[in-house]
């Protein structure tokens, strides 16, 4: 029988707001245990919350950057469990109303040698508002567990998507898009590292053709994409041979161990807490106008699908070229500060897309720490535009500057790279190569095309590569046609 | 002095014939004296209260006092006071030295009043006769062999027994009013959200609110313009304007119309109760008020949905006591869940756990809709029979409590019984609107006692200076608010 995966994603993400969701302590990483822990984030007795408006607005923007409904009137509700690292025991999120309702994310999968890259439409359940928890810490004291309450109370948006993902690539592909978009919108740091980028996925499998879902399990807790990857194609893999062996799948909550590659059932259904939800008497109702959406949008970045579209028009670029330059907020705006500076937008979406991308790559760092800046790479694409070196010769100016030196002019002195245009001098070249390569000569003539490019290459070296290539492909032909 | 009205006390300050320091060192006499027997008070520290006194007696040596500076209250210990003992009347917070302020607290303290300290109460304020709390029992300064009332018997024993110049409550279902019905005195429940409930232990959030307890409806407008404005550490505080309540105090009663809920003098009002609250109707009448019959169809159904929706939310409420981080964690223990489940079975008293027990039901998955949300749907009902009363009417008036107080253990067994006691009051807080209760009278001697009797009145929101007025008027006229139990004196 043949197999299909149902993939739904939850993902919590930390908003970067400077206070608590419901306190004004600092929501900073790292500090040491129970310092950024305010009276309210211990839940002493009396405390009550106070709504973090900017952690409202973070919801907002989200919500307008997947194209969702805000809810107008959405409501705080407490989830209620006990756990040391719950000081309230009870936990503040949003249960019937979230703020953000319906929406739409478009992601790109990437081409394997199964299929060519395609777009997919992924559906955004709801995203709501809720306080993050402590932490417990094992081992620190001996035979004793610390609890350390900095996180208690740190703003998190779980976003939720409806069982739209079939394989694990697209599930990294929303993944990967939706982290790029939340710090796009600068909601979220994006830091996986730090846990303010946390997956959840829901994997199910069903005989492929049929409608009806099968039963889920939910790995928790994926903190980087590769283990996310692992996790799904472990985890259908196990599906799929338990059913296939006349198992039953029992809804439960799954880890991943990356060291085994293995996902492992942490508690099943049957010990499942009742949560007991119900609209915390302490906050009023989150009420959201149209005036409140509107001065937020004013105040957005243009978003990644608007820009690609605009990329495409504006630059004539490939869809691919403007997908690739929107993949992140940095890179659009980098390779937007090099047209602004006077680059050609084709030349200048090779340079980002091409040495600049493979410099990084190999370097392991982003564009915000690439040695040449926008300005800097605009001046070299502009020498190479209007023909003072060749596009050959600007990969050794590009070495340069990426060792630190910026006077683009300079290098290309300090180098001898500039161009031969003068006519009559490249004339003189091939003049000389023409009387010294008679045979090929001869060859052209009889019809061998390859024949012309060995000439053109000779030309190319008698100028020590600095004749302009275009001139000379043009004098050559017009001589020996003639 | 003891018998002196605010007003009079701060005359006493600020002509410096009395200072604040000797003031309160006359209280914390008394509280020496009597506080023994009667057990008004869980905390006392003569050290801080008197430090705060001295502080008092500069300002008015400066000339920066204002009214209520250098006077001595009582506070419920429900309020979090920095460095005091704050234990809500629970074994669960015996030990709890609050680090922080209450925003009531902060107000007194602001305006220079000394605490004198913090009073007795029901267990985190569940009860109608201060027989939960963990620290013991009240005793009814009329009757030392009867009950003050609840939650806040301590702050209404203190009051009536002249233990404190006034004190502060909390009223949840009925908690200001009916033990100032049964320690006859003044207490007034304001409009929820007018005082902060910032630092004030929560037991049914949506419900709990502040007020002052005292020999007056004047000392009450006094207190009220310190504890109410607006705190932005409460989202549920309501920003209305600052108010002098004491400015309406005088206005003539002629042409107000009181409305009068048949429902309120139907059977289960004890005829002596009944009695009183006729004469001051009659008393009413002469002052110039007008009467008109009025019906809350759906007050009848305000003790069910009560007992719904304050336990639910006290379930949630009190789940942070858990022996974790503060409070009261049991002695041996083998896991996680032996701690929790040994530290709260020892931490909480049988009524705490009878609600906590439930709240939890009530939220539970199946039992939700049709116990937490018919109580919600049905409490809007109840707000919408008083939003048609105060269409016929100004205020309403009856009585705050159906009997005089009882006998200490008649109803412990009884919690039906208990709960009864708040039928007339509770529908108030489900409303959300101010109620007060007012000294009217007394009921036939009983083993020599007289009981006293509270007239209940209920305004329409953010009324309360207009309901002090009719309190205050009344007062004018009548004399039962001076009255002062027996062999305290």
């Amino acid at each position: 029988m043949e197999w299909e995966v149902v993939i739904g994603l939850e993902t919590h993400t930390q908003l970067r707001t400077k206070s608590k969701i419901f306190s004004g302590a600092s929501t900073a990483y790292g500090a040491e245990p129970n310092t950024q822990a305010c009276e309210v984030s211990i839940a002493l007795p009396g405390v009550l919350p106070v709504l973090n408006k900017e952690a409202v607005q973070c919801a907002i923007k989200f919500g307008l950057a997947v194209d969702a409904e805000i809810a107008p009137r959405s409501v705080f509700s407490r989830k209620n469990y006990f756990y040391p690292d719950l000081p309230k025991g009870y936990q503040i999120s949003q249960f019937e109303l979230p703020v953000v309702g319906k929406g739409k994310m478009t992601i790109q999968v990437p081409a394997t040698s199964k299929h060519e890259a395609y777009e997919k439409v992924i559906h955004i359940t709801r995203a709501h508002l809720e306080e993050d928890a402590g932490k417990s810490v094992h081992g620190a004291v001996d035979d004793m567990s610390g609890i350390d309450l900095n996180r208690a109370g740190t703003p998190l948006l779980e976003i939720v998507t409806e069982p739209d993902m079939r394989s694990a690539a697209e599930a990294v592909a929303y993944a990967k898009k939706l982290h790029e978009l939340v710090q796009w919108i600068g909601i979220c740091d994006g830091n996986m590292q730090e846990g303010s980028f946390r997956c959840d996925v829901n994997v199910s499998v069903r005989p492929k053709g049929t409608t009806e879902l099968g039963t889920r399990r939910e790995i928790k807790n994926l903190n980087s994409f590769k283990f996310m990857q692992q996790a799904i194609v472990y985890e259908t893999q196990w599906q799929i041979e338990t059913l296939e062996d006349g198992g039953k799948i029992e809804q439960a909550t799954v880890l991943f161990n990356p060291d085994t590659g293995e996902t492992r059932a942490m508690r099943s259904k049957e010990e499942a807490n009742d949560y007991r939800y119900f609209p915390d008497p302490d906050l009023l109702p989150l009420a959201i106008t149209e005036a409140d959406q509107a001065a937020i949008k004013s105040q957005m970045p243009e978003l990644p699908e608007a820009m690609k579209a605009r990329f495409e028009s504006e630059y004539a670029l490939s869809s691919y070229d403007a997908s690739t330059l929107t993949s992140s907020k940095a890179i659009a705006d980098y390779f937007e500060s090099v047209i602004q500076a006077g680059g050609d937008a084709k030349l200048a979406a090779n340079w980002v897309m091409g040495g600049v991308t493979a410099k990084l790559n190999t370097e392991d760092k982003t564009i915000v720490d690439s040695p040449i800046n926008a300005a800097t790479l605009a001046q070299l694409v502009i020498r190479i535009a209007d023909g003072t070196i060749s596009n050959n010769a600007g990969k050794q100016v590009f070495e340069a500057m990426w060792s630190g030196e910026s006077d683009v002019d300079a290098i290309i002195e300090a180098k001898g790279l500039k161009q031969v245009s003068d006519t009559g001098a490249i004339e003189a070249m091939i003049d000389e190569v023409l009387t010294a390569n008679a045979t090929m000569v001869d060859e052209y003539k009889a019809g061998k095309e390859k024949a012309f490019n060995a000439l053109v290459g000779q030309t190319m070296k008698a100028s020590k590569g600095k004749a302009n290539p275009a001139q000379v492909n043009a004098l050559l032909k017009k001589k020996l046609d003639a | 002095m003891i018998n002196q009205s605010l007003k009079n006390l701060s005359q006493l300050l600020a002509s410096k014939a009395v200072s604040s320091v000797e003031m309160t060192q006359t209280f914390l006499e008394r509280i020496r004296q009597y506080n023994p027997t009667i057990n008004a008070y869980i905390t006392i520290d003569e050290e801080k209260s008197l430090a705060q006194a001295k502080a008092a007696d500069s300002l008015i040596a400066a000339g920066t006092a204002t009214t209520l500076t250098g006077i001595p209250f009582a506070q419920k210990d429900i309020f979090c006071a920095k460095d005091w003992r704050t234990t809500c009347g629970s074994k669960m917070l015996a030990n709890f030295i609050a680090p922080y302020d209450a925003h009531v607290i902060a107000q007194f303290n602001h305006v220079g009043a000394v605490n004198l300290g913090k009073t007795n109460m029901d267990e985190f304020a569940m009860g109608s006769s201060n027989e939960t709390s963990y620290f013991g029992g009240v005793k009814n300064p009329w009757d030392l062999t009867r009950v003050p009332g609840g939650s806040s018997g301590g702050s209404a024993a203190a009051v009536a027994a002249r233990l404190c110049a006034a004190a502060t409550g909390t009223d949840t279902g009925g908690s200001i009013r009916q033990p100032a019905s049964l320690c006859g005195f003044t207490g007034l429940k304001p409009t929820y959200g007018l005082v902060s409930r910032y630092g004030m232990i929560a037991f049914a959030s949506s419900l709990d609110q502040a007020g002052p307890m005292a020999k007056s409806a004047e000392d009450c407008a006094l207190m009220m313009n310190v504890m109410a404005g607006f705190d932005a550490r409460d989202s549920t505080s309501l920003n209305h304007p600052k108010e002098d309540y004491t400015a309406k105090l005088e206005q003539p009663l002629a042409g107000l119309k009181v409305g009068l809920p048949k429902e309120y003098f139907a059977e289960g009002l004890d005829a002596d109760v009944a009695k009183v609250v006729d004469e001051a109707i009659a008393t009413y009448q002469k002052l110039g008020a007008e009467f008109v019959d009025i019906s809350l169809p759906n007050a009848s159904l305000s003790i069910p949905v009560y007992y719904v929706l304050a336990p639910a939310e006290a379930s949630s409420n009190l789940s942070r006591y858990d022996g974790v981080r503060y409070g009261h964690r049991t002695a041996q223990y083998d896991d996680l869940m032996d701690m929790y489940m040994k530290s709260r079975a020892e931490g909480f008293g049988e009524e705490v756990k009878r609600r906590i027990l439930i709240g939890t039901y009530v939220l539970s998955a199946g039992y939700y809709d049709a116990y937490y949300l018919k109580a919600q749907q049905i409490r809007h009902l109840i707000a919408d029979d008083f939003k048609a009363a105060f269409k016929q009417c100004d205020i309403i008036m009856g009585p705050t409590v159906p009997s005089t107080a009882f006998k200490t253990g008649e109803k412990t067994d009884d919690p039906v019984a208990m709960y009864l006691q708040d039928i007339y009051t509770i529908a108030t807080n489900l409303a959300g609107l101010p109620g007060m209760s007012i000294p009217a009278g007394f009921s036939a001697s009983i083993d020599g006692h007289d009981l006293p009797v509270g007239l209940q009145l209920i305004g329409n929101y953010f009324d309360e200076a207009r309901m002090l007025n009719v309190a205050h008027a009344y007062q004018q006229v009548t004399d039962w608010h001076t009255a002062m139990p027996k062999g305290i004196e």
